[in-house]
């Protein structure tokens, strides 16, 4: 039963992945991008890893996305946005995405459901939790938690300094 | 219960699928989709050989390639920000005359 919900959850992911990369509107391959994240994420908990589910979703398809979406937004001015405005919502465009969460939405009610507990719950060795990984994270893995935190102050210095407005007199 | 050549074979489909758009599209915005699609299945690699192995390791690395990944998004979206000010489109093939 595992390994079907996983074909199922890896398809859905591949086809996401696929529809993101050919897409021409940047607002749909964002879309599809989720959806790829939401099932990459349903993965991890299929496999033991509830803590990397929930950082995919909070992280990758929470922020980052975000980030994505603002940018989009953020980009899409002048004659072509306000005839884009002009077809803002057809729903036969979202098809295929509603079309792919739905599946993994089904999976989710599924695993969720008091019959599929029973046969699903993995062996609680195979689990890897929050617990053995913090344990972990701040005895023997310190050193990388401070270059983390170097690595987003410097991302941080570098997309403030990047994002400035550009000054026209300094060519 | 799913074996570790199923996960071997997700992770290269979806890292596959990640190098055919960042070789196909032109577009700034496009190509860094593509990227997070690869930082995606190598995290599903790295999460994948941690179960396989039982060890939590993996998901340490899954913690760092989480922070490498916001920090590109940051930086590569300020460029295209900073690209997309400059030459008005997101078209990296505008980007050769840039020895002028």
């Amino acid at each position: 039963m595992t390994s079907m919900l996983f074909y199922l959850a890896a398809g859905v992911a591949i086809i996401a992945a696929l529809l993101t990369v050919t897409r021409h509107n940047a607002v749909h391959a964002l879309l599809y991008l989720v959806i790829t994240m939401l099932a990459i994420s349903l993965i991890f908990f299929l496999f033991g890893a509830p803590f990397a589910a929930a950082l995919q979703i909070i992280i990758y398809a929470g922020a980052i996305m975000v980030l994505f979406v603002f940018v989009t937004m953020m980009l899409h001015q002048g004659e072509l946005s306000v005839k884009q405005e002009s077809q803002l919502y057809r729903p036969a465009q979202s098809l295929g995405a509603i079309l792919l969460s739905t599946i993994l939405l089904f999976e989710v009610i599924y695993l969720l459901s008091p019959q599929a507990a029973v046969i699903i719950t993995p062996d609680t060795r195979v689990v890897i939790g929050a617990k053995e990984i913090g344990l972990k994270l701040y005895t023997s893995y310190l050193l990388l938690v401070e270059i983390a935190a170097l690595l987003l102050l410097t991302a941080l210095i570098g997309a403030f300094h990047l994002g400035r407005r550009h000054q026209e007199n300094s060519k | 219960m799913i074996s570790a050549e199923q996960l071997l074979f997700f992770s290269l489909t979806l890292f596959v699928i990640g190098v055919f758009g960042l070789l196909v599209r032109r577009n700034l915005l496009f190509m860094l989709i593509s990227i997070e699609i690869m930082l995606n299945a190598v995290a599903v690699l790295f999460v994948a050989a941690g179960s396989y192995h039982h060890n939590s390791d993996g998901q340490i690395m899954y913690l760092l390639i989480l922070t490498l990944a916001a920090s590109e998004v940051a930086v590569g979206l300020g460029l295209v920000i900073q690209m997309y000010r400059r030459t008005l489109s997101l078209d990296v093939d505008q980007l050769s005359k840039m020895h002028e």
